[in-house]
């Protein structure tokens, strides 16, 4: 039987509190989900509302390595699960002039010659890893097939070398802005989390954990105006890091109550338009 | 037990629109083993998180899992019991309820709010078992007997500057929004207590907004589908910039192949190709705004330029009985409500009555045209020309010189060419006369056109 990394979900919350994480009861339990039934999380929302953070945060309290794999439109199995060493095997051939093909064939096919992606790595790895992969919507969905063997049986076939197994289990988030339809296939296989713009409570406590010698009342203060720009029809509305920022912005400045003209003088820190900009100066 | 309760709630999710595969059930079903039944927030993330993998969906999962999985007592902490006969409020007591809500909001006791509003509930809905009246007609009455806009505007103080009242108010709101969510959940909650599972979730489903009919929604869903309408359209901008790319392969690029293939001996390993650049279409909007056109007309150009990067050109026309160009009100960086509004106020499209004359703004048009055979030329409108010469020569006309004239019908397909409708007369020049009435046709007319 597998050893489980939590024994409840406020466990989860209260160990990713120690890494400044803010785990509401859904994200804990959905983690502590995954790592009960060793199925994969997709995390999926707006920019900046701490997706990719999450899984960095998991593996420091997993203290396992993180693995990442970032998604680009044209990631193909030789940049995310493996490649043989082309040049290697050349050089192999050319220096061995003579001998045998299948003599040959056997040695360059072997695991020298294999250059491991992070896919693979994350497999073969001895100790398991947290494997992040970030910005699953930006590959094709012809790509998003690779991933499918990876996530349910937690193997990679190299027709050449065989199957390999997983030495261990990896705990693996993947996110996703929703910029397109994730197949079903792969939402089948994983365990879904929606995460928004937090509430402006929670928003306070994230600020007051994340910037250090942050006054409560202005904390307070900037959630809600947070809150309150991102009701407004923007082309971006402010992120979780974003006013994190601005608090950061605020404190250094030495600014104890917001007012107009804070805003004005700080609004490009929060906010990455200049169209956006003037709304919201105009609507405050 | 549970495991029924477990598969009636899948089943309402399927009939809810939401689909759920075998193997998700099964996860449900091992997740469920992992959480204790009593804890009802970790059992709605373990079947959220199995189950619903759409935010689009979310709605409906929560509605049917607050019939569900309602709080299994039916007495709320108000103190008296539901089942008793609902004895009529005396007016100082209603007056303290309303007195206790107050004061509950200004100092933000959400757990307060939420018992007070199962108290109102049960003090003020008047609800009747057996009769067959949907819910909302109850969250009416309890909202009805507490007047929260009073309170909103007592909530706030007097004396603070406009940035500070605006904030204020603001989570005086979000507040308020909490105690209406609670009425409705605690009346749905007597629901299914009182009729049964099935029978609520029934009157509690709703069309998915993908599905909603544009022209029959109310304010409220309007506002939804014009949220879900930028998601949408990147989406759907997303989808096609690949699909043009993938067709973008040309024929093989000699040289770079022979550069890239130094790097493996001088074996060309990997080919290379030339990469074609598919032209995008130009297109001329032609939008009928009148009276009831207007709504759709609206999400139209919504629709149209939120995916601008799309099209080489695009240019706007709206009509009613004249017409006028629009297009300089729109275009980047400018505001999509402002733009709207100076379409209100500014644009010509009124000739004679303002009653839709077809055949006269299509003719007007003509002398501006200005088309190419790139040009692909998209209509809106229902085709109810006020019984006015329809003018299609006109149309053929412009159907010639373009590449191709599309018309989006917003009106069922029943009622086409009924009463002053002359859509029949147009369609022999039109590539294609479709029914556009809900988001969904909408994304999947612009998928196929473009």
């Amino acid at each position: 039987m597998q050893e489980f990394a939590f024994p409840s979900p406020s466990v989860v919350a209260d160990r990713l509190r120690e890494r400044r994480y803010l785990a509401d009861d859904r994200i804990a339990q959905v983690v502590f989900l995954a790592d009960r039934l060793g199925k994969p999380i997709l995390v999926e929302g707006p920019a900046g509302v701490g997706k990719t953070e999450l899984a960095k945060s998991l593996a420091g309290v997993l203290e396992r390595r993180l693995v990442r794999l970032q998604c680009y439109e044209g990631l193909d199995e030789s940049k995310a699960l493996y490649e043989w060493n082309y040049k290697k095997q050349l050089l192999r051939i050319q220096a061995d002039d003579g001998r045998p093909w299948n003599e040959l064939e056997a040695d360059i096919f072997s695991d020298e010659f294999l250059l491991t992606r992070p896919l693979l790595e994350a497999i073969l790895a001895p100790e398991p890893v947290v494997l992040l992969i970030d910005e699953i919507d930006r590959v094709e969905v012809e790509t998003e097939a690779l991933l499918l063997e990876v996530l349910s049986e937690f193997q990679v076939t190299i027709p050449e070398l065989g199957t390999l197994q997983a030495a261990s289990v990896p705990l693996v988030v993947l996110t996703s802005n929703n910029t397109r339809e994730l197949s079903e296939a792969l939402k089948r296989r994983c365990l879904f989390l929606h995460l928004d713009y937090p509430s402006a409570d929670r928003e306070r406590e994230i600020l007051l954990t994340k910037v250090p010698g942050l006054e409560a009342a202005l904390a307070d203060e900037i959630a809600k105006l947070v809150r309150s720009i991102r009701s407004l029809p923007l082309k971006k509305a402010p992120s979780i890091s974003e006013s994190i920022d601005w608090a950061r912005t605020l404190l250094a400045l030495g600014v104890r109550t917001v007012d107009s003209a804070t805003i004005e003088d700080t609004a490009h820190v929060l906010l990455k338009y200049q169209a956006d900009i003037d709304k919201v100066l105009a609507d405050l | 037990m549970f495991f029924e309760v477990l598969t009636g709630f899948i089943t309402e999710l399927r009939l809810a629109g939401v689909p759920v595969s075998m193997v998700e059930s099964i996860d449900a079903m091992r997740a469920v083993e992992h959480v204790s039944l009593r804890d009802r927030s970790a059992l709605k993330a373990a079947l959220g998180a199995t189950l619903v993998k759409n935010v689009r969906d979310a709605e409906a999962f929560e509605v049917a899992f607050e019939v569900y999985f309602a709080y299994d007592r039916t007495i709320p902490d108000g103190g008296d019991p539901a089942t008793s006969p609902e004895s009529a409020p005396s007016p100082p007591m209603s007056a303290s309820l309303q007195g206790m809500v107050g004061d509950a909001l200004r100092a933000g006791d959400t757990d307060l709010l939420r018992a007070l509003a199962r108290l109102a509930v049960s003090r003020y809905a008047g609800m009747e078992p057996g009769r067959p009246v949907g819910g909302l007609y109850y969250v009416y009455r309890t909202l009805r007997a507490i007047d929260l806009d009073a309170l909103a505007a007592e909530a706030v103080e007097a004396g603070l500057t406009q940035l500070e009242e605006r904030l204020l108010r603001e989570e005086i709101d979000a507040r308020l929004e909490e105690f209406r969510r609670e009425v409705e959940a605690e009346v749905r909650r007597r629901l299914v207590a009182d009729r049964g599972r099935e029978a609520v979730a029934e009157t509690l489903r709703r069309t998915p907004l993908l599905d909603r009919d544009l022209m029959h929604a109310t304010r409220a869903e309007l506002e939804a589908v014009e949220r879900a309408i930028r998601p949408l359209t990147r989406r759907l901008t997303a989808r096609l910039a690949r699909k043009r790319k993938l067709h973008s392969r040309g024929r093989l690029d000699f040289r770079k192949t022979m550069r890239s293939s130094l790097a493996t001996g001088g074996v060309p390993v990997e080919p290379r190709f030339r990469r074609l650049r598919p032209s995008k279409p130009d297109v001329v909007l032609l939008c009928d705004v009148s009276g009831s056109m207007a709504t759709f007309a609206r999400f139209m150009l919504q629709f149209v330029y939120a995916m601008s990067t799309q099209f080489s050109r695009i240019r706007a026309y709206a009509f009613i009985d004249g017409i006028d160009e629009v297009t300089s009100y729109f275009g980047p960086g400018v505001d999509f409500e402002t733009a709207m509004r100076r379409l209100g106020d500014e644009a010509r499209v009124v000739a004679f009555d303002g009653h839709s004359d077809y055949g006269h703004a299509l003719e007007r048009f003509w002398e501006v045209r200005g088309l190419t055979p790139k040009t692909t030329v998209i209509v809106t409108g229902d085709a109810r020309t006020n019984y006015r010469d329809p003018r299609p020569e006109v149309l053929a006309g412009i159907a010639e010189e373009a590449k191709a004239v599309y018309w989006l019908n917003p009106e069922p397909k029943r009622f086409w060419n009924t009463g002053d409708s002359v859509i029949r007369v147009y369609e022999p020049y039109c590539r294609d006369v479709v029914e556009v009435r809900t988001l969904r046709q909408l994304e999947s007319f612009v998928e196929e056109v473009i």
